[in-house]
């Protein structure tokens, strides 16, 4: 109101503009909303559409309406025989399942130790930091696929890393081809993933860790409390918030993983998750239905999970669309 | 807590002063430890990738710490392979246009959200950023059906425009917070002089927004410059086959099928990942802040 007198504008002219700028925001987002719609949202209903049918192999183009029989066959095992005629082994999904939580569990859970023990480093002063900070860029810039070729060829049999150490000093398993043994496979897939991403689950931490007052420590230190003592009582509370993004960021990749165990395995030997499951359903074994019902499986266990990440970020966002800044 | 820490330090002179004071403690020894430990973690196992991309292929196989008879003909090899020289090629072509289009695209969306009055920003913008949870598996499947019926099945812009569309949250979000940081009045004063709305934006708040487009413009090539499900999704030929690809390709090409190359895998591995690391080490600071800029805000 005042405003308005102030200026001396007419109120009609007021919501004129307010109309342009309405329309100019319409045409900025447009394009980025389109092609969410084109290329996040549409696919999601296709998938769930092809989720519903059962593809002909042999004539292209061809296929039935079988409601959720993709899905009962994946889930609960062959009901009706529709598994076994269409060529689905019951059982593949629930061991991607168990597999991906697992490798999510170990691998989020090691990445946060290791990214908290590399952040604390970090947050000292001491020469080199900058350095410290550039090297463990180098894991993070690696591309994924490169970092599965980096630990297929530490591990591999001879010339790896690992199975000269374990000759070295007359242990067993040395020549043992891990990427072709059961549970050995799923432990390179992790220790490559905790590779990459520790470096960023440690630059998170860091940024964290920059906002909490020095103050606290020296008052801390003055009233006699151990550097123990600090930790616990300073920084785990004050430094919760990032460890709860960083979580939830890396829990939500986790259950997505592909790349790692596609190139180093191909989802075999014990590493096979929702993903590498669902592509070789619809890549290799041409199952076009069976592999939408586990994409969309895929999909939906994501999204369960990233309500919890909206829950936890979701206050941000309004901050950051709020009006008063 | 509203802005992003690594920017800026709390208290730069802390920091230079307290090594002097805490050397008296006595706590460096456990610290360089650590500093070891991590230089080593993270530094070894590429070591690792580069020594047998220097072995020649006859020493492949051999156990040793380093190449018994160094050679750089893996290097010579790669670029003798057409894969990989396309891929390269493909790659550089996706990973750029990608990022020009959404810092463009994105700068849109987010100058309407920092600064526009309009009513369901908030829908929007979670709608937006709902999507960097998608997995890419889920779409992977509808989008070659679809990219086969238009035909965008083996091109580069078969890939660009999903690449753009995963890339874009990010790149909104980001810009979002960096318009909102720009001051109002210059802006205003613009407008008193008889700009236009989007003559502001183009003249006046781009420019200043330029290191916050740099930060989401690496962000995008690293993105782009990585995928790979969609990559052997969506490709199946030189043609559109990007970098990785075409590595993960190279064994059935290259081996007969019989024998992975493990030099020229190892080869063109390390020149891959070559551009990446320069840009990130170049633009760590950027780097840092647009990764931090989610988790710190909380």
């Amino acid at each position: 109101m005042a405003t308005t007198s102030l200026r001396g504008r007419p109120p009609r002219r007021r919501r004129s503009l307010y109309t342009g700028e309405r329309r100019l925001a319409a045409a900025m987002i447009t394009p980025t909303l389109a092609l969410m719609a084109v290329v996040a949202a549409y696919p999601i209903g296709y998938a769930i559409w092809l989720s519903l049918h059962q593809y002909s192999r042999t004539t292209a183009g061809a296929s039935r309406w079988v409601g959720f029989e993709n899905y009962t066959a994946a889930l609960f095992g062959d009901t009706s025989g529709f598994a076994a005629a269409a060529g689905i082994a019951s059982g593949d999904f629930w061991s991607a399942f168990l597999h991906t939580v697992v490798f999510a569990v170990i691998s989020v859970s090691a990445e946060l130790t290791l990214g908290l023990v590399m952040a604390l480093i970090m947050h000292q002063a001491f020469k080199g930091r900058g350095l410290l900070r550039a090297t463990i860029l180098v894991p993070y810039a690696v591309l994924t696929i490169v970092s599965a070729i980096v630990w297929q060829t530490v591990t591999a049999p001879d010339s790896g890393f690992v199975p000269q150490v374990l000759s070295a000093f007359g242990l067993p398993g040395a020549d043992r081809v891990r990427l072709a043994s059961t549970p050995d496979a799923m432990a390179v897939v992790i220790i490559a993933d905790i590779w990459k991403t520790a470096p960023f689950m440690a630059l998170m931490l860091l940024a964290g860790l920059q906002v909490i007052p020095g103050d606290l420590y020296e008052a801390a230190r003055v009233d006699g409390a151990t550097k123990w003592q600090q930790f616990r009582r300073i920084t785990l509370p004050l430094l919760r918030p990032a460890i709860a993004v960083a979580l939830i960021f890396r829990t939500l990749d986790a259950l997505r993983v592909f790349d790692l165990p596609w190139v180093l395995t191909g989802g075999q030997y014990g590493t096979s998750t929702l993903s590498t499951e669902a592509y070789s359903t619809f890549s290799g074994d041409q199952l076009i239905g069976s592999g939408a019902a586990l994409s969309v499986i895929t999909f939906v266990v994501v999204m369960a999970v990233s309500l919890i990440y909206i829950r936890f970020v979701g206050g941000n966002l309004r901050d950051a669309t709020s009006e008063n800044t | 807590m509203s802005t992003v820490a690594p920017a800026r330090p709390a208290s730069p002179e802390v920091a230079e002063r307290s090594p002097k004071k805490r050397k008296g403690q006595g706590t460096s020894p456990v610290l360089w430890i650590g500093v070891v430990f991590v230089v080593l973690f993270c530094l070894f196992p590429f070591y690792w990738l580069v020594q047998i991309s220097l072995r020649t292929s006859q020493d492949i196989g051999v156990a040793a710490l380093y190449p018994p008879n160094p050679t750089l003909s893996n290097y010579s090899d790669v670029f003798q392979n057409d894969d990989f020289v396309a891929g390269l090629r493909n790659s550089a072509i996706v990973a750029t246009v990608t990022t020009l289009l959404s810092v463009l695209v994105g700068s849109f969306a987010a100058y309407a959200l920092a600064r526009l009055r309009f009513r369901g920003k908030f829908t929007i913008l979670a709608l937006i950023l709902s999507v960097t949870t998608f997995p890419p598996i889920a779409i992977a499947l509808p989008i070659f059906q679809l990219w086969t019926d238009l035909g965008l099945n083996n091109t580069l812009i078969g890939l660009i425009i999903p690449y753009l569309t995963f890339a874009l949250p990010l790149t909104t979000y980001i810009l979002t917070s960096f318009f909102r940081e720009i001051p109002r009045d210059l802006e205003e004063a613009a407008l008193v002089d008889g700009a236009t709305r989007f003559q502001a934006f183009r003249k006046v708040v781009v420019p200043l927004a330029a290191p916050g487009m740099a930060t989401a413009g690496i962000l995008t090539f690293i993105f782009a410059w990585n995928e790979y499900l969609l990559a052997i999704t969506l490709t199946t030929s030189k043609a559109a086959r990007t970098v990785p690809a075409a590595i993960g390709n190279f064994n059935d090409t290259a081996g007969g099928g019989y024998a992975q190359p493990v030099g020229l895998i190892a080869a063109a591995s390390v020149l891959i990942s070559i551009p990446l690391i320069i840009l990130v080490l170049a633009f760590q600071k950027r780097i840092v802040a647009g990764l931090t800029a989610g988790a710190v805000k909380g």
